[in-house]
């Protein structure tokens, strides 16, 4: 590879408020088309815009989190461009004071840590939804105006990551953080989570960006990689021809894995931005900054450090741990009632993991909670069940949501410690086999195995195999 | 058609269709206008906190709640065309 990649992302997100930025109509997803409607978001004249405070303190967050400083003086302005999904014929946004500008995130690639700038976060409201017709609708399209109006934040990062890698990680960490702060579902199903990528080529070591090209309709982080990766290999063909990249929008087709130039007539776009006279001034002061700040719980990447540092548990596992903030509760519950972090950790990255993803549920939605899986833990050191067996339980548990202690009681899974029981077995096996043990005290130690397996298999499994073998010795090497 | 001001594109963008006249007389005003501006421009202004509204009034808020400020209106019996409760347009790409 003679060329470095340079990505730079900018993300739409929809701010988990309950009404619209400039009127009361609700954000509802799945409402029957045009029915989260009135005649402000429908761009009727004379209506008048008012500002939802609640998705300016959710933009503050954002801002917060991402260690962007907040402007104390906002602007909104006026983006002019026709296009039926916008019936004001201009969206509302803000261009030169935007609410954040100059924040970071950290993101860890392959155990190196690297520090991705953001530009600026700025409010603006979504515009509509288009169906193109089709058959007898052919030259038809269909707009639905549910979602014109919605705040969004956009996020625009510095153009500092290097590889799809980097660019998805940057979306991960930037996921984690707008739940764990609560300022979006960030659903991208639903569009609440929409990334656009700007990417570019440029020999290794030259200073100056080579042509972009802006991809879009990167709809899960899959296809963002899978985007990245065709378009780095579409510009590296283009570059290594001698031939120029065309500065151009293209879009993602994710059924044939190709991106695809958006041929729009090369008119130049042309905004006529002004600031926007329906809104009054917006000013955030110390006061109120300050008081946002404390809402800011604590971030992944806090959160993910703290693991390491507090319990001793890898940099890997603290990391899956704190992808969401409900599988870092779990987590913490856990540890709460049973001080041993790593074998907590690796039930949930393992057993708990692969069952929650088997059902297509949520951590938040597991029928084991952390006191149960606690229970069951508490089986295995007493010794009441083995490891494995403690596989099987858990399985049952999620099943049926009973706690350990009743499935072990009601299958007789219990493990056989006492010696009482296990003498018994062993000396039944033993009268079994007089030529094995004549085989052990001429020297075939190894043969032990096939004792503790006769005494297990006598047992059911149920004996404990460390005990077994324990006193299988015991008893060989009594002459 | 056009001096300084290019009336043509401007009407583009705005959607507008002008008759020869009007784009005449437009122009004519959109020139004086941007004649003012640039006058405007001359001054200095360093002392001058640079102004976005003419009220001075700043953070007019809504509490985050929903209403339905016209329950009666059916936003689809104003348009032109409509199908399957969509606003119908000629088809856009």
């Amino acid at each position: 590879m003679k060329y470095e990649t340079v990505i730079g992302l900018e993300v739409h997100v929809q701010l988990k408020t309950q009404t619209k930025i400039f009127c009361s109509c609700s954000t509802e997803f799945g409402r029957p088309a045009n029915e989260n409607t009135c005649p402000i978001c429908l761009g009727m004249p004379g209506v008048l815009p008012v500002l939802n405070k609640q998705a300016v303190e959710y933009a503050m967050q954002a801002c917060l989190a991402t260690d962007c400083r907040i402007n104390p003086r906002n602007t909104f302005d006026r983006k002019n461009y026709f296009y039926p999904d916008l019936p004001k014929g201009y969206q509302i946004t803000q261009l030169n004071l935007p609410i954040g500008e100059h924040g970071h995130i950290n993101i860890n690639v392959n155990s190196v840590q690297k520090r991705i700038g953001i530009t600026r976060i700025h409010m603006e409201e979504d515009a509509g939804k288009l169906v193109h017709g089709e058959n007898e609708d052919q030259g038809k399209s269909y707009v639905d105006l549910n979602r014109t109006g919605t705040p969004l934040v956009e996020i625009v990062s510095e153009p500092e990551m290097r590889s799809a890698e980097e660019a998805r990680e940057y979306l991960n960490q930037l996921k984690a953080i707008l739940l764990y702060t609560g300022v979006s579902d960030c659903n991208m199903e639903e569009g609440s989570f929409r990334c656009d990528a700007n990417i570019s080529l440029r020999p290794f070591g030259q200073e100056p960006f080579g042509t972009r090209t802006e991809l879009k309709n990167l709809n899960s982080f899959r296809f963002i990689q899978k985007a990245i990766d065709y378009e780095v290999e579409r510009q590296t063909n283009i570059l290594d021809q001698g031939d120029k990249v065309i500065q151009e929008t293209r879009l993602y087709d994710s059924d044939k894995g190709v991106t695809r130039s958006m041929r729009s007539k090369e008119e130049a776009h042309d905004y006529r931005y002004f600031p926007e006279p329906d809104l009054v001034r917006l000013t955030m002061d110390n006061e109120w900054i300050e008081r946002i700040r404390k809402t800011i719980p604590e971030l992944p990447e806090q959160k993910r450090k703290r693991f390491v540092t507090e319990h001793d548990i890898p940099e890997y596992d603290a990391g899956v741990l704190t992808a969401s903030q409900s599988m870092a509760n779990y987590y913490e519950e856990c540890v709460a009632l049973h001080p041993h972090p790593k074998i907590i950790s690796n039930w949930i990255m393992g057993d708990l993991s692969y069952e929650l993803k088997n059902d297509g549920r949520e951590i938040e939605d597991c029928p084991v909670a952390p006191a149960s899986l606690i229970g069951l833990l508490q089986l295995i050191d007493k010794g009441t069940i083995s490891g494995k067996m403690a596989k099987t339980v858990f399985e049952e548990m999620y099943q049926t949501g009973k706690p350990a202690q009743e499935i072990v009681k009601q299958k007789g899974l219990a493990q056989i410690s006492d010696s009482s029981s296990i003498d018994k077995l062993i000396d039944d096996v033993l009268a079994d086999n007089p030529k094995q043990i004549e085989s052990y005290r001429n020297g075939k130690e190894t043969i032990i195995g096939y004792f503790v397996g006769q005494v297990m298999k006598a047992s059911k499994g149920q004996a404990n195999p460390a005990v077994v073998n324990q006193m299988l010795k015991e008893k060989l090497n009594q002459p | 058609m056009s001096g300084k001001f290019d009336i043509d594109r401007m009407a583009h963008l705005a959607r507008l269709r002008l008759t020869d006249s009007e784009k005449v007389r437009l122009s004519e005003q959109m020139e004086t206008i941007i004649e003012y501006i640039d006058h405007l421009d001359r001054l200095n202004t360093t002392k001058v906190e640079p102004t976005s509204h003419a009220i001075p009034l700043e953070n007019v808020f809504r509490e985050d709640e929903k209403k339905q400020n016209f329950p009666d209106l059916d936003p689809l019996s104003l348009a032109p065309a409509a199908k399957n409760r969509h606003f119908e347009v000629p088809k856009i790409i």
